[in-house]
């Protein structure tokens, strides 16, 4: 189901995107490079999208995941790279209001994009409800995946309150439930190799209560 | 991985056209699948096609009553759309049972079809694979093979198709839809039954589909409903987050009889018509004709009573 | 400090801030996405360029030659380092095989080459289209297969073998006997942020920023590989994302990032893919176990017999899964025996209580099929079986060992009483329900620990110790002893950790990390307050330190005053003086778990777990909390999925991702429950605490094992329990 707002979005970057000839730039030579022979760089491409609300335009090989813009590009450090291959949700950012793995998207196909990492949601001094909450019931241990955890678990309130079913859902056609076995079901794309989830779902639990 | 070229493709045709151009190219959709394989050089495009921006995800009723469903529509889209949900719920159970809530908001319908299998010697380069590398072997037989197929394999592969998403198709009746290249600007399209889609390894388990160079995927489309009550049981050890040992899609009507295909056992969604004759005489006949021929290795021979067993238990709660 | 007499009352005692559930004090960062972990140091290194590694294609043999041509001619190279063009190399007193392999080549995916690059992209590009020929070697890869030609294996102090009477007379005398063999697989760490290092050369002067749990250890192997003098490498590591283990030692992205810098005269930048990290790094070896333990009628066992086999590459080590074995349960005659093959598999080496965690899921599931064939009630059958001594040494006894109230506590609390002894009778629908318990066991060593504290005019308490936070919580109970012993907030203590500029502590494994390191911390801390009270002219005897103030007599003056003129800096380190050995040192605990296994599929899915745990007094019952149900997970995934399975044509882990390696799921883990008796263990540390992190997984899977048994009356033998093995005797189903 997507939101109309998420459809007009793509249907912008669309009208935007220009095709790739248009998009030429060189990836910068370092200074320290200059020891090495001078080789022909892969042709870059420009890219703009919002990132916590800043807008963002960056050089990039076409290669360049939306993981590693973020992470060696932006130095946006909270995003994770667990696997680099969808398997663990540690790199979990929220794109266009959707939680995705940003492992497994180029960066370049995001032109327009808003994207919200684990930076955007709170600081140290001024915590996202989420964020408190797994303080407070411990709802991490090594803290790796843990930006993932949080990104996806403020997703995955909002797709339970949008009425998106789950592995779980008894009944497609009801709304689904807010108990412990669908918010284990949904987590279960973060893995937390340290075992916090019993306390991460505890944390979900807490604030999905006071929003209710 | 290696460097590529990369555009955003204007239309369904223009993008067929331009793929067909450039040997060497791909289309990327979600990219769930494709960059993982890049990333590790088993797949090594030189230019990708962007076909995010076609606007083919959308889920339409078509005339006769069934769904036409954009090849670009999100798993977690399709998974959620009401008249999915109601009429087709096994596709819903499908798609959900599928990946994690991130992988489902990028996984598109037409990649979903054309995932790749998840067998391990096809996934590490440094092993013999005939589907990777054509005429190196296969690794997987001898090897480990737990995850593997069952049935439809051949000496040259035994690799599973690994979608939830194909099984419920499959069982849908569903069609695909895609354009091919073509000199003209509106391109030509054609109808593909699910049936036919997904090709049997053979001598040539790199040649997965019927697809022709540069054709597209366009749409699926679902005939209308087919009633009865929908079940997809997917067993795996990993409660969620897991690729199927098996899985069961059946649709069972009232008078006990129904459609069921399989997943996890075979190189494509594996159904056989005959087989559904005896549904109503239970599991045990209906997986003796579905899996008949059925050659599992010492690892994966556990499959042919965890298909039946898995049926029964489908049955047994249609029954109610 | 000396600590080698028993502790007596100290200002830890008053527990005004050690013992309670405190939030941790780096979670605001954790959760904000703001710790840096080493990867990510753009600050250090913003000039940092990348390095991929490429790994072996075979898993023994030879490397023939190596085409690096079109490599170097990649865009945006800068170096490639090979064995052949990285210079003289040692190796590290705690690695096996080499980290860079070549011409040999000890085990697949073992580094060949690292690449670096401009960028991420060019690296791992260039490391692609480095060509290798092989000539492959026969190796030797299936444990089962070399079984006869393992030889006896000791590991530090502990021998090989251990005979008590004779067991062969007593075991073929028991009325009551049990004879089975038991296997767990290989399994890996698999934390979830991969091994990764930074580093710069500064002259002859190595910084590495890296992810290692213990630092001084790995200062010592990276200058011993390197050929450098220790006093050369500083090695940084404040944040890591997990460890279990597998980063007790320097791996190959260390090395190679340090090579690397060299070679691109640059910072590099190395992380290990994630594809390539399970056969590259270490695992926990496979075991082959054969118990046999003989009984009277009454339960009593009269022989215990453990025999265990496991391979490692040549050099390496056994997996000491018979040391529980020697200490856990009573019984005149024993015999226990550790055999250690030769394989040419990646290197076999700790993971999370190596030994008890593969030792207990064998003896716990033995122990529940001899309580069976005796009629007896598991749990009355294990406490019928307690010691308060070594059995092995009688005059040595336990400090504190709590066995019996952690197993009855447990039953009470989880319904045990509900259990139905013979299996396969509770039915839930579709699902056959069952409970299952085991003890849980794990040895409780210490380790010299130092650290330093500074006290600021500001009344900041800092504290520097190389010690690390793996995840455990070192941070916040180092905090709570700090503040503690100081009289202080704890918000006016400032913890830095993991850096060999720091005193040397315990570092982070074996469960001694968090009573060492806060034992350390507390040395430390009495040092201060001699400075503090001296600075004052307080009589040190009687001085209070509380809520920020110092009091002596009828004086009381501001603890911020001491250091008004200046810091006051103390440093000290903890030295146990023999109270270890004196006695045994050991947590106990009992794990209960309800499983539900599908009628049909046999798909086993957990529905309760409860841990009790006796295990010294608690620094932090929240973030212990979390250690414990964090081991019950990494249990669950070893009773029920975790298995590197070996090809064992070609010598390797197949399923090396973390797709194909599955580790437990959110859906996989109930609701977890742990309890902690009280206790205090004045042999253990003037802090009275052990170790909990590792005491957590011992015994989980086995008791999952046994809910599972209980379920179905199918008893496996062979981990993890997955349903092909189960599906056989189901039901029939509809």
């Amino acid at each position: 189901m997507a939101s109309p707002r998420e459809i007009e979005v793509k249907r912008r970057a669309l009208m935007a995107a220009t095709v790739a000839t248009a998009a030429v730039g060189a990836v910068a030579q370092r200074a320290g490079a200059q020891t090495t022979p001078a080789r022909a760089a892969p042709p870059a491409m420009k890219v703009s999208f919002t990132v916590n609300g800043k807008p963002r335009d960056l050089d990039l090989d076409p290669r360049t995941t939306l993981l590693d813009a973020l992470r060696e590009g932006l130095h946006l450090g909270g995003t994770k790279k667990g696997c680099d291959h969808g398997q663990c949700g540690a790199c979990t950012v929220i794109l266009d209001g959707r939680r995705i793995n940003s492992c497994l998207t180029l960066a370049v196909m995001h032109p327009g994009s808003e994207i919200t990492t684990i930076e955007g949601l709170g600081t140290p001094d001024k915590l996202h409800p989420m964020q408190a909450a797994f303080v407070k019931h411990d709802g991490y241990q090594c803290g790796y995946c843990t930006p993932g955890q949080i990104c996806s678990a403020v997703a995955v309130l909002a797709e339970i309150e949008a009425g998106i079913p789950s592995h779980v859902t008894a009944d497609l056609n009801a709304k689904p439930a807010l108990d412990d076995a669908e918010l284990r079901e949904r987590m279960s794309g973060n893995i937390c190799r340290c075992g916090a989830y019993s306390n991460i779902v505890e944390a979900i639990g807490e604030v999905a209560g006071r929003k209710a | 991985m290696k460097p590529f070229t990369y555009e955003r493709a204007a239309s369904p045709a223009e993008a067929a056209t331009a793929a067909a151009r450039q040997p060497g190219a791909r289309f990327i959709a979600g990219g769930t699948n494709l960059l993982d394989l890049m990333k590790l050089q088993i797949e090594t495009p030189d230019h990708l096609i962007d076909v995010n921006g076609l606007g083919l995800d959308r889920i339409e009723e078509t005339q006769d009553g069934g769904l036409r469903i954009g090849a670009l529509v999100r798993n977690t889209d399709l998974a959620a759309d009401a008249r999915v949900r109601r009429d087709h719920a096994v596709l819903s159970r499908a798609l959900l049972a599928g990946a994690s809530g991130q992988l489902r908001n990028r996984a598109t319908t037409a990649g979903n079809l054309l995932q790749r299998t998840r067998c391990p010697y096809f996934y590490d380069t440094n092993m013999a694979c005939n589907k990777r590398r054509p005429g190196s072997g296969c690794s997987a037989l001898g090897g480990y093979s737990r995850q593997l197929a069952v049935v439809g394999g051949s000496e040259a592969c035994i690799a599973t198709h690994p979608s939830d998403m194909a099984v419920a198709m499959r069982v849908l009746d569903a069609t695909v839809e895609t354009v091919k290249p073509t000199v003209k600007p509106e391109g030509a399209t054609r109808k593909i039954p699910i049936a036919d889609f997904h090709r049997l390894p053979g001598d040539t388990p790199e040649i997965e589909t019927v697809l022709e160079p540069g054709e597209l995927i366009t749409a699926v489309t679902l005939p209308k409903p087919a009633g009865g009550t929908h079940h997809y049981r997917k067993v795996r050890d990993r409660a969620s987050y897991a690729f199927a040992l098996v899985s069961v899609a059946a649709i069972v009507q009232p008078d006990g009889s129904g459609r069921v295909a399989l997943g996890g056992v075979a190189p494509k969604p594996w159904r056989r018509e005959d087989a559904e004759a005896e549904m109503s005489r239970g599991a045990k006949p209906v997986m003796a004709k579905l899996l008949a021929g059925a050659r599992p290795t010492e690892e994966n021979k556990f499959k042919l009573p965890l298909a039946e067993r898995a049926l029964a238990a489908v049955l047994a709660e249609a029954k109610g | 400090m000396k600590f080698d007499t028993p502790a007596t009352t100290n200002p830890i005692d008053r527990l005004k801030i050690v013992g309670l559930p405190t939030d941790r004090i780096d979670g605001p960062l954790k959760t904000t996405g703001t710790a840096p972990y080493a990867y990510e140091r753009h600050d250090v290194a913003p000039d940092a360029a990348y390095g991929h590694v490429l790994g072996a294609a075979i898993a023994k043999g030879r490397i023939a030659s190596m085409d690096l041509t079109a490599a170097w001619a990649a865009p945006g190279v800068l170096a490639v380092v090979t064995a052949e063009n990285a210079g003289k190399l040692g190796k590290g007193e705690y690695n096996t095989a080499k980290l860079l392999g070549g011409p040999e080549i000890e085990h697949y995916h073992q580094a060949v080459a690292l690449v670096v690059a401009e960028t991420f992209e060019q690296a791992r590009h260039a490391a692609e289209l480095i060509k290798v020929d092989y000539a492959p070697a026969r190796g030797a890869y299936d444990l089962a297969a070399s079984r006869d030609s393992a030889k006896p294996a000791g590991k530090d102090e502990e021998p090989a073998d251990s005979r008590v009477g004779d067991f062969d007379a007593a075991f073929a005398a028991a009325p009551v006997q049990l004879d089975a063999t038991y296997t767990t697989p290989d399994q890996s760490h698999a934390m979830m942020e991969p091994h990764a290092s930074i580093a710069a050369w500064n002259g002859d002067r190595l910084s590495l920023w890296t992810s290692n749990q213990m630092i001084a250890w790995s200062v010592g192997d990276v200058a011993k590989t390197l050929g450098i003098a220790k006093e050369k490498v500083h090695l940084m590591s404040p944040y890591i994302g997990g460890g279990f283990g597998g980063k007790l030692w320097v791996r190959a992205d260390a090395l190679l990032a340090a090579l690397g810098a060299r070679a691109a005269k640059r910072p590099v930048k190395v992380a290990l893919q994630r594809p390539l990290m399970i056969n590259n790094t270490t695992h926990r070896p496979a075991t082959i176990q054969r118990i046999r333990l003989g009984a009277d009628k009454d339960g009593r066992l009269t022989a215990i017999g453990h025999d265990s086999w496991s391979g490692d590459l040549p050099g390496g080590k056994p997996e000491t899964a018979i040391m529980q074995t020697r200490l856990l349960y009573a019984g005149a005659n024993r015999l226990t025996r550790q055999r250690l093959a030769e394989l040419d598999l990646p290197e076999g080496n700790s993971m999370r209580a190596p030994g008890e965690a593969a030792g207990m899921m064998a003896l716990e599931i033995a122990m529940d099929e001899m309580a069976e064939k005796l009629g007896l009630d598991p749990v009355e059958f294990r406490i019928r079986n307690d010691t308060q001594v070594d059995p092995e040494q009688p005059e040595r006894k336990f400090s504190q060992r709590q066995l019996t109230e952690c197993l009855r506590t447990g039953a009470e609390r989880f319904g045990w009483a509900r259990r139905k002894a013979e299996p396969r009778q509770v039915r839930d629908g579709r699902w056959l329900v069952g409970l299952g318990m085991a003890a849980a066991y794990r040895g409780s060593p210490v380790i010299k620990s130092g650290a330093r504290v500074r006290l600021d005019g500001k009344g900041t308490v800092t504290v520097e110790t190389d010690m690390t936070d793996i995840g455990t919580g070192s941070y916040t109970i180092i905090a709570q002893t700090a503040a503690e012993m100081m009289g202080v907030p704890l918000d006016k203590v400032v913890v830095r950790l993991g850096d060999s500029a720091f005193p040397v502590s315990s570092g982070s494994g074996g469960q001694f990390g968090g009573n060492s390191s806060t034992a350390g911390v507390y040395a430390a801390c009495v040092k201060l307050r001699e400075a503090v009270t001296a600075k004052l002219g307080l009589n040190a005897a009687d001085a209070q330190f509380a809520d920020g103030q110092v009091r002596s007599g009828d004086r009381s003056i501001a603890l911020a005053e001491a250091a008004r003129s200046g810091e006051l800096a103390a440093e000290d380190a903890i030295e146990f003086g023999g109270l270890d050995k004196k006695h045994q040192l050991s947590t106990f605990g009992g794990h209960f778990v309800e499983v539900a296994v599908d009628a049909a599929t046999a798909e086993v899915r957990i529905r309760r777990m409860l841990a009790v745990c006796a295990s010294g007094r608690i620094l932090n019952p929240k973030s212990a909390r979390s250690q414990v149900i964090g081991a019950m997970t990494m249990g669950a995934g070893a009773a029920l999925m975790e298995d590197l399975v070996v090809d064992k044509r070609h010598g390797f882990f197949v399923n090396h991702d973390l797709a194909s390696y599955e580790v437990p799921v959110h859906a996989d883990i109930p609701h977890q429950e742990v309890i902690f008796l009280d206790e205090t263990d004045p042999m253990s540390s003037p802090m009275k605490a052990k170790g909990v992190g590792e005491l957590g997984i011992c015994g989980v899977a086995a008791a999952v094992a046994n809910a599972i048994y209980n379920a179905t009356g199918v008893r496996v033998r062979d981990y993890p329990i997955t349903l092909d093995k189960l599906l056989e005797k189901m039901p029939d189903v509809g």
